[in-house]
């Protein structure tokens, strides 16, 4: 029997039909993601009311708020009883919000370290730009400072010539004796630089050629600008000292992980409060006797030590992830153990390790915050001054929901930055 | 036959210790080891010498001094004239109260959020990542302040709870007041309770001599007092729990026996309730309500506006971390195990409960202890707005009338340490008991 002779067989195709217009477009998509069934559609209705209620309350409190007044009252009796928002109060305190009491006429100076910050870790954070801009990353953690606390040029030139001492004597050892007699007497040179030499070398040169800025005093730093300060000398300084931890932790010799150990467990178990009581009245002591040492300098000591026992963990994450077979091939190769933590091991373990490594910077810069607590003027410390000034008495939204909001930017874009950052590395086997 | 000779004994050289990666480990940790007890010595010796020129030995001795402040936040009972050290225990108290209602609420929210979020839903998933990124994005200490000053600029003054007309009104069947004080919840009591008894009375003799010849129970009387109804009221609990677990026990006999489960639900249920309803009968339990006298509330429990707003900030902050734990949890299992077992033919309830919640618990449960963890530490924020814990009292009051810099924050340290390695000790033999066991 063939196909023609059964009579209800269609012999050509029927044409392609619409889909039903309830099922595609705007209003399929409202059907099956808002309205699928009544349970569903009940929360949409929520979430609906939930939405409105709180833009009918915000949009006209925010944007029908005062800018210009020298008061809370004055903000009230320019709003005679409309509840709206008093943003004078970020109009007239916004630079010490930003800068704390830091000069005004020398903003520059932080506007700068923060530009060079910027172009410093341009390199560092997108693979296409220029090389020639690490020359910038390299000359930023000593002219930043400099920037920042002012004084004679020399001081950071001292700083960045212990480094060059420490690897000129790791380069005479290694060649002369050993690789590791070099890994230890090098950075011992730079030590003992830094210790004994750096601080005539740079007096005697201010003798000679005196080139300086404007010193400023740790105690007008305040605002975004100490939390960023803070900030980024804590990332920048607690991520070496994390790997080096996490290695200590992984590592076969008995001491060296009994101490990595012992002091990433201590962190971890205490709040970072206490941690900061100890850099305010407990840190003199342990100390030779007469040692001054700046309180902010004291609080980054502690903030480091304290992101780094974190990172540690994290990048021991990365680590432990990490197949057996990546280190039995880099044995195998012939590598020694920083070369194979180098070139094998480390590039991949933060590979994994991102997204903890970010969230723990993210972390840090929250924290920043609780230097409030033990008399710094960052932005909360900045938000407490405020409210005690007769003039701005019982403000509580405005201040507090700006603050709020440039975490909120700042921490938000760091994620969304390890989200590329993931997406990028990926290289399609884990 | 081949007989093994030992190879030509090589005699000791100097350079071994380096280039012999027998004895190189060894040498690089005596290194290591002497640069730490070198620097440690050197910290050690610095404090030594700068705490005996400011004339400030270390001792202990000042706990046992009469402390000279008050605490109005307190589970146990203390006033100024106790000492140091109680103040340090009622401030341990206050951390763990804190800390505990902090994690139930925080993973009450963490849990609903972060299904809200996994929701086919659009709009809900959406508000609920909103929530969470909005959330975990600004510092705790933040919220913490912000709470509290909502607490004390916005709630209504306990006067505006009077007369005929009250601006403001108490909830919950005129049971709770929300006041710029504080917030006054209703008090369990007992009418014919069993009371308190003293333990270690041996320490303050004295107090207790009345209480030894058959009178009043001294407040000074012993180190702490335990209340005997709570003590009840917990052991019925538990042997209900019990009790109901030996009766699910038989039920999964029967079940494997003869594949048919008897219902235990009602059973297990009447067996919890009924015998702690009945206790609470005896003691003559009832809640005694806050009633406005005068500029304030009266009667039931007082929480300070401190402690509503630390409460509600981590909870709603530790609550956005839990979130994601949940939704990355779930995220985690694969799709083939709910298909399978709905190839089983388990129904979607089942499904749920018997398959996916046990495997995403795995992968929930680590991290969430973490949180709890980290929820305990910024609970040490409290010294921000005035809720006396352990902060507030040893590291803050206490330090500060004292000036023993040294011993209060290191006791401070010790006691939080304690906390941590406490519960993540028990948290890895927990896990350690539930790890899968791969062959």
């Amino acid at each position: 029997m063939s196909m023609q002779e059964t009579a209800y067989v269609r012999t050509e195709m029927l044409p392609e039909r619409e889909p039903p217009s309830l099922n595609t477009g705007p209003i399929g998509w409202i059907r099956a993601n808002l309205f699928p069934n009544w349970f569903s559609s009940l929360l949409t209705l929520a979430s609906l009311f939930i939405i409105y209620k709180l833009l009918a309350a915000f949009i006209p409190w925010a944007f029908g708020g005062v800018w210009n007044a020298s008061s809370l009252k004055e903000c009230r009796e320019i709003l005679q009883g409309v509840d709206a928002a008093c943003w004078a109060v970020i109009h007239e305190r916004f630079w010490q919000l930003m800068y704390g009491f830091y000069p005004d006429n020398l903003y520059w100076r932080p506007n700068l370290a923060l530009v060079m910050l910027i172009v410093a870790l341009v390199p560092v954070l997108f693979e296409g730009a220029p090389r020639k801009l690490l020359a910038v990353t390299i000359a930023t953690p000593f002219i930043g400072p400099w920037l920042l606390w002012g004084g004679t040029i020399w001081t950071p030139v001292a700083a960045a010539l212990g480094f060059v001492v420490g690897y000129i004597v790791y380069k005479l050892i290694a060649g002369a004796l050993s690789d590791l007699a070099g890994l230890v007497l090098g950075p011992l040179a730079a030590v003992l630089w830094w210790i004994l030499l750096a601080g005539r070398f740079s007096d005697l040169m201010a003798g000679i050629l005196p080139l300086g800025l404007q010193p400023v005093e740790s105690r007008k730093f305040g605002g975004f600008m100490l939390a960023v300060t803070l900030g980024i000398t804590g990332i920048a300084a607690s991520f070496p000292l994390g790997i080096i931890l996490a290695l200590g932790r992984q590592s076969h010799l008995v001491i060296v992980k009994t101490l990595s150990v012992g002091f990433i467990e201590f962190i971890r178990g205490v709040p970072l409060i206490t941690l900061l009581f100890v850099a305010q009245v407990m840190l003199a002591y342990f100390l030779p006797r007469g040692t001054q040492f700046d309180i902010i300098l004291r609080v980054m000591i502690m903030i480091t030590l304290f992101s780094a026992a974190y990172m540690a963990e994290v990048i021991r994450g990365g680590l432990a992830a990490l197949p057996k077979g990546q280190y039995e091939a880099a044995d195998a190769l012939g590598l020694n153990y920083w070369q194979a933590q180098r070139l094998i091991i480390m590039p991949q373990a933060l590979k994994i390790a991102i997204p903890g490594i970010v969230s723990t910077f993210i972390g840090l810069f929250k924290d920043t915050t609780l230097v409030s607590i033990i008399g710094l003027a960052d932005p909360l410390g900045w938000v407490k001054l405020i409210q005690a000034d007769a003039a701005w008495n019982g403000i509580v939204w405005e201040l507090y929901g700006f603050v709020a909001f440039v975490f909120f930017i700042v921490c938000f874009s760091m994620s969304r930055y390890s989200m590329y950052l993931e997406r990028k590395l990926e290289t399609g086997h884990k | 036959m081949t007989t093994l000779t030992d190879p030509p004994k090589e005699s000791f050289r100097l350079s071994m210790l380096l280039y012999d990666s027998r004895y190189r480990s060894m040498t690089i940790q005596i290194i290591v080891l002497m640069g730490f007890m070198l620097g440690a010595a050197w910290l050690i010796n610095n404090a030594r010498i700068n705490l005996a020129e400011a004339g400030k030995p270390i001792t202990f001795g000042f706990l046992w001094e009469p402390s000279g402040y008050d605490i109005n936040q307190r589970l146990i009972d203390y006033s100024s004239r106790s000492t140091h050290a109680r103040a340090a225990v009622v401030g341990i108290l206050n951390t763990l109260l804190v800390a505990v209602m902090g994690c139930l609420t925080a993973t009450i929210i963490g849990v609903l959020i972060g299904v809200l979020r996994l929701s086919k839903n659009w709009m809900v998933s959406r508000l609920a990542a909103v929530y969470v990124e909005g959330l975990r994005n600004v510092p705790v200490l933040l919220w913490i302040v912000l709470t509290m000053a909502i607490m004390a600029e916005f709630m209504p003054q306990p006067r505006e709870f009077r007369g005929e007309n009250p601006s403001a009104r108490m909830y919950l069947f005129d049971s709770v007041a929300i006041t710029n004080r504080g917030v006054y919840i209703p008090e369990p009591k007992f009418t014919n309770g069993l009371g308190d008894i003293p333990v270690a009375m041996s320490l303050r003799p004295d107090q207790c001599e009345s209480y030894l010849e058959g009178g009043e129970l001294a407040d000074s009387c012993g180190l702490f007092q335990i209340s005997l109804d709570l003590w009840l009221i917990i052991a019925v609990l538990l042997a209900g729990i019990f009790v109901a677990k030996l009766n699910t026990m038989r039920a999964n006999r029967i079940q494997a026996a003869t594949g048919e489960r008897p219902n235990t639900l009602w059973v297990n249920l009447a067996v919890i309730v009924l015998p702690t309803l009945a206790v609470l009968w005896y003691l003559g339990f009832y809640l005694e309500r806050p009633v406005l006298k005068g500029f304030n509330f009266r009667g039931g429990i007082h929480m300070r506006n401190s402690l509503i707003a630390l409460w509600l900030a981590l909870s709603l902050y530790t609550g956005a971390f839990i979130a994601e734990i949940v939704r990355a949890g779930i995220l985690a299992i694969p799709k083939g195990q709910s298909e399978a077992a709905a190839a089983l033919g388990l129904r979607q309830g089942k499904i749920m409960r018997l398959v996916i919640l046990p495997q995403a618990w795995r992968v929930i449960f680590p991290p969430l202890i973490s949180q709890f963890l980290n929820l305990t530490k910024n609970s040490s924020l409290a010294i921000a707005v005035g809720y006396m814990d352990v902060t507030g009292t040893l590291g803050g009051i206490t330090l500060n009338q004292t000036g023993r810099e040294m011993e209060t924050v290191l006791l401070l340290m010790l006691v939080y340490l304690i906390i941590s390695l406490t519960v993540s000790a028990v948290m890895n033999a927990y896990n350690k008991r539930n790890a899968l066991k791969e062959r």
